[in-house]
């Protein structure tokens, strides 16, 4: 299968993929990090909000909310 | 002595702090129940100790206003059990880890242990405790297993202080967790399943309206019955008492303000105006029986963990408005009373959302106690009056929304929140918070009522509120369309809302009258006790501001239903 990077965002509700990688400064991702979103975890896409609305994902069990210009930061890679 | 209570958000620690100081502070299924530290004491070792309870923060890196307390509050403490989720382990320990970097003894509570067992997880404490190096005991805070274990403990907590890079801990905290926990993934269970229904927008939008329904129409069966089986029974066995105090009074100053005016000899509980006539019976009779049932149809839904899944359901519309989805909370804690409504807007992460929340849920989200009489009085002549007022507050509230959003300068950061999972609420608990907010209740309403009802009399009896009546007949009367007497109900508005609205009745108002006087007196002003709260939040120049858009905004939104009703 081909590997592809795509954005939380651009993940399907219901697909999972693994955190590549999270742009954007030290803050941010310590943001993430505290709830557990950081690069190597392994996470589902559980629904998006219609009109550019928040993302939420699964992560170990555990589901997060986010907004959608958080969500366009952090990018998985899906298949294989 | 001090203690700390820390951990991450929605772990239990609030549940832990009632259970260890008998100290009663409400506990929830959300994350950031907690806005404020709280404060008790407990015995231990037969000394008194002071135990705090930190709000949740994941990180020790304060990424905002809740955890920079929670840093700022750890430098006063000399112990501290960190409250750490048994089902979600490796992220929790995180924290554990930047805690034991301080240099400050620390025991750690291993909560919601009882959920390991249906979830498939075991965790080997003992080999959790060699690898942390620090005490660790399984607990169930809200029935209290494990936590006799736990303060015996507190001795042993131990303190570290080697510092390790974030790349070390989370490395660190993988070996650990492969060390001591193992998953058993067993099935979905039910709960799980309704967990992703109740998030994914075409499943989850019915389902939020179908819980609106039911919530409001749960909140009326209970609040009507308890009025017609329980109430208004005992008041009637109350009457002859009253009456009988009356005739031994006699006509004069004091039967006017004990027992008020009687309407064809008889007294009338709503009209009479006496402290011991309107002044009980309508905080107890007509309100409190309505804020029994608010309060435990809203304890089950923050106990289940439903709140966050709608605060992600309805995060779009709220950004419209220039809050997020969080800002739900608020608005539906500002259903059962402003005061805690407008604490709640600390669940906040900026002055602009905190503002533009607090300025819309004093203006457009009316108590329950205000709502409770105005169903009583406008909803007389049928539904189409109350629709009115609620799908006019409710206009109000998304148009200021979309302007304040325009206009208020400074940051909204999206919403970024942890959703728990569900859980059957523990009935004690729930009891215990219900009780809680009633006692408050009662504490808080019946003073205010009894002050407005006697301030109300002098001002009348002494000719003040004629004299005001004159002065603000312009508005009152030109630009709302309501009789001069009206504007005594604007004074006792700032007093009590409930009684305010109750004063309506004697004024013989049209239905046109009684739907405009419903929402300015819901509008213009918030109450006394919500003012004091609004002050403490938001500054004097911000309040100054909330108060000229809801004045502007009564006067306007009262007038524009004058011309079009």
């Amino acid at each position: 299968m081909i590997r592809m990077e795509v954005s939380l965002v651009q993940l399907r509700a219901g697909e999972k993929g693994e955190i590549k990688r999270i742009e954007g400064g030290p803050m941010f991702h310590n943001k993430m990090a505290s709830l557990n979103i950081r690069p190597g975890k392994v996470i589902i896409k559980v629904a998006a909000q219609p009109f550019r609305g928040p993302i939420t994902i699964d992560v170990n069990g555990r589901r997060i909310t986010l907004g959608r210009g958080m969500a366009m930061r952090i990018f998985v890679e899906v298949g294989g | 002595m001090k203690i700390l209570i820390m951990g991450n958000q929605n772990v239990g620690k609030s549940a832990l702090f009632s259970r260890l100081t008998g100290v009663n502070v409400t506990a929830s299924n959300y994350p950031g129940t907690t806005v404020e530290f709280k404060e008790g004491m407990m015995k231990l070792g037969g000394k008194p100790a002071k135990v705090i309870d930190v709000p949740g923060t994941y990180t020790l890196e304060a990424t905002s206003r809740a955890e920079e307390v929670a840093v700022k509050m750890m430098k006063e403490g000399d112990v501290i059990i960190n409250v750490v989720d048994a089902t979600n382990l490796e992220r929790n320990l995180y924290l554990t880890l930047q805690l034991l970097e301080r240099n400050m003894p620390v025991i750690i509570a291993l909560n919601f242990w009882d959920e390991t067992k249906h979830k498939g997880i075991s965790i080997d404490v003992e080999k959790l405790q060699k690898e942390l190096d620090v005490p660790v005991v399984p607990t169930v805070a809200v029935t209290g297993e494990g936590i006799k274990k736990l303060v015996s403990g507190l001795n042993d907590a131990k303190a570290h202080g080697h510092k390790h890079s974030d790349k070390e801990k989370w490395a660190r905290i993988g070996r650990i967790v492969k060390q001591a926990e193992k998953i058993d993934h067993k099935g979905h269970t039910l709960l799980e399943r309704m967990e992703d229904i109740s998030v994914n927008p075409m499943t989850g939008i019915p389902i939020a309206v179908a819980i609106a329904f039911f919530m409001f129409y749960i909140i009326r069966l209970i609040g009507e019955g308890l009025i017609a089986y329980v109430f208004e029974p005992l008041f009637s066995m109350y009457t002859p008492l009253a009456m009988g105090l009356g005739n031994i009074l006699g006509p004069g100053l004091v039967h006017d303000i004990l027992i008020g005016k009687l309407i064809l000899g008889q007294i009338d509980y709503v009209q009479s105006m006496g402290l011991l006539t309107t002044g009980l019976y309508v905080p107890i009779a007509m309100v409190l029986p309505y804020i029994f049932a608010f309060y435990l149809v809203l304890g089950f839904l923050e106990d289940s963990g439903y709140l966050p899944r709608l605060a992600t359901l309805i995060d779009t519309l709220m950004h419209r408005l220039g809050m997020h989805g969080l800002s739900v909370i608020p608005m539906l804690l500002g259903l059962g009373c402003n005061v805690p409504g407008a604490l709640a807007t600390r669940i906040l992460e900026t002055r602009r959302q905190r503002f533009i929340a607090a300025t819309l849920m004093a203006i457009a989200v009316p108590c329950m106690a205000q709502i409770a009489m105005i169903f009583s009085l406008v909803g007389r002549y049928g539904i189409a009056g109350l629709g009115i007022v609620f799908g006019t507050l409710f206009a109000v509230w998304i148009t200021l929304g979309l302007i304040l959003n325009r206009f208020i300068k400074g940051e909204s950061p999206e919403i970024f929140m942890e959703i728990p999972p569900y859980r059957i609420p523990y009935m004690s608990s729930l009891l215990k918070k219900l009780w809680m907010r009633m006692r408050s209740f009662l504490r808080e309403a019946i003073p205010y009522v009894l002050l407005g009802v006697l301030i109300i009399n002098l001002l009348y009896i002494s000719g003040i509120v004629g004299i005001i009546g004159k002065a603000a007949a312009p508005l009152v009367v030109g630009v709302l369309g309501l009789p001069k007497e009206a504007v005594g109900t604007l004074i006792m508005g700032f007093l009590r809302k409930d009684i305010a609205v109750g004063m309506l009745l004697p004024l013989g108002l049209t239905l046109k009258q009684l739907i405009i006087a419903s929402v300015v007196l819901a509008m213009y002003f918030p109450c006394i006790a919500t003012f004091v709260v609004l002050f403490r939040e938001l500054g004097l120049k911000d309040l100054m501001k909330s108060a000229c858009i809801m004045i502007f905004m009564a006067l306007l939104v009262g007038g524009l239903l004058n011309i079009i009703l």
